[in-house]
């Protein structure tokens, strides 16, 4: 546990003091985001029909950006080698990496988000199942992301091929959290949608770092 | 006693060696030889567990190495090209992350003792960015030191170093070997390890005909390497 901890630790010191990986996350998802007024045009009742969906959409690319240096730095300098040969087995590396690229990047996003719905004239009543959605959703889409991370190792324009990869498999994500959001705006109970979310995040959690270590061991061979 | 026994190994679709047979006992070293691209590196990624053999096995007093990865990557400490130098940490932050990652309770000690070792010290609080080529490679192979393993396997690691580093790595692994530690390594200078058995890997390349080739001047009987000569 010490060994996992320090791993996160680690991850989490490279983001930050790297300063460009972990802000550049939030900085794309506010940017994104504000765009949609300019380009929409300001009338208030569309922007907060549309709020809950902007929102998402910019999370999920946002999540998606930083995703791709989540396993390449490791692999180009060779410490993923030592990582495979290091006494923590790779699933426990693939989670321990997720963990910390969730902290610098997904709940920066959760605590952007408010000022984000503001923006949009999302109405208050739907503000709490934002973040609810986000602070369920966040965490696996750095998960399932991981998959597509791991897949990418080693070939050229991994970026764009794990955009390809990974959101085909977000759209569930995507799709239960908006409909939490549109529920609360519309007085409906988000409950149900809330905890699909929450069973996606508990099989994310579970089949994902195998699957992640099975395409990391594939790349290292 | 680790042994390999007719190692096959197959990159991409050419067959890089075949019938290749070592066996290392406590305190010995192997020096593994031989042209560029004949395998040396691949046979040491073979012997870490990252490659699977084509053909053959490796086993550990007798036991599998494929039966118990676990237990075999516990015994590793393994230094390849790639120096694992993190630019946005410090040199003491980078080696003790290792350190702590092969055992959290002595991981303060051994940072500072493998820094000295490798006149590191002074440079201990420099991010890991202004290190020259040799800097890091010196920061590499002091984490041999920081998590240490019975079994080094070493990939040129004096690529780099100064005369003043290699010293330090051969009083290093003098001392490993003394500890009844082993040591593979691939080389192409002369590397002053006493009493090394050598292992030219270029010599089980495939010959043409799929058959492994032999080196008249051994009688062709090369399948099993001295084991732990002249200690």
């Amino acid at each position: 546990m010490r060994r996992f901890g320090g791993l996160v630790w680690r991850d989490m010191r490279l983001a930050l003091r790297a300063g460009t990986d972990a802000t550049t996350a939030v900085m794309f998802f506010v940017v994104t985001v504000a765009l949609f007024p300019l380009g929409v045009g300001p009338e208030p009742d569309i922007l907060a029909r549309i709020a809950a969906g902007v929102i998402w959409v910019a999370a999920l690319l946002a999540s998606l950006l930083s995703l791709e240096r989540l396993l390449a730095g490791d692999y180009e300098d060779g410490g993923l080698d030592l990582l495979a040969l290091g006494p923590l087995p790779l699933e426990a590396v693939v989670l321990a990496k997720v963990a910390a690229h969730w902290l610098v990047t997904g709940l920066p996003l959760i605590v952007a988000a408010p000022v984000l719905a503001l923006l949009l004239n999302m109405p208050t009543a739907g503000f709490g199942v934002l973040m609810a959605t986000l602070a369920l959703g966040t965490p696996s889409l750095s998960l399932i992301g991981a998959i597509g991370a791991a897949l990418t190792l080693g070939s050229r324009r991994g970026g764009v091929l794990l955009a390809v990869l990974t959101l085909p498999l977000l759209v569930p994500v995507l799709i239960f959290a908006v409909a939490a959001i549109e529920a609360a705006l519309t007085g409906l109970p988000a409950r149900p949608h809330l905890l699909l979310l929450g069973a996606t995040l508990a099989v994310a959690l579970s089949l994902t770092p195998v699957a992640a270590a099975a395409a990391m061991r594939q790349a290292l061979e | 006693m680790f042994v390999g026994d007719d190692l096959a190994c197959l990159r991409g679709s050419r067959l890089v060696f075949t019938g290749l047979s070592f066996g290392l006992e406590p305190g010995a070293a192997l020096v593994l030889t031989g042209p560029n691209g004949c395998g040396k590196s691949s046979l040491l990624r073979l012997m870490a567990g990252l490659l699977r053999p084509l053909a053959g096995s490796l086993s550990w007093n007798g036991e599998a190495i494929a039966e118990a990865p676990d237990e075999h990557r516990g015994r590793i400490s393994y230094v390849g090209h790639l120096d694992a130098v993190k630019p946005a940490l410090t040199v003491h932050e980078n080696l003790a992350f290792w350190a702590a990652l092969a055992d959290p309770r002595e991981a303060a000690a051994r940072t500072g003792l493998a820094l000295d070792e490798f006149g590191l010290g002074a440079l201990s609080d420099l991010p890991g960015r202004y290190l020259s080529a040799g800097q890091r490679r010196r920061l590499a192979v002091a984490r041999l030191l920081a998590a240490p393993a019975r079994l080094w396997l070493l990939d040129e690691p004096t690529t780099g170093l100064d005369r003043d580093g290699i010293a330090r790595l051969e009083a290093a692994m003098v001392r490993h070997r003394d500890g009844g530690g082993m040591i593979a390594l691939a080389t192409h200078t002369d590397q002053a390890l006493a009493g090394a058995q050598s292992l030219c890997v270029g010599d089980y390349a495939p010959a043409a005909g799929g058959q492994p080739a032999y080196n008249a001047d051994d009688g062709g009987d090369r399948a099993v390497a001295p084991v732990g000569a002249g200690r």
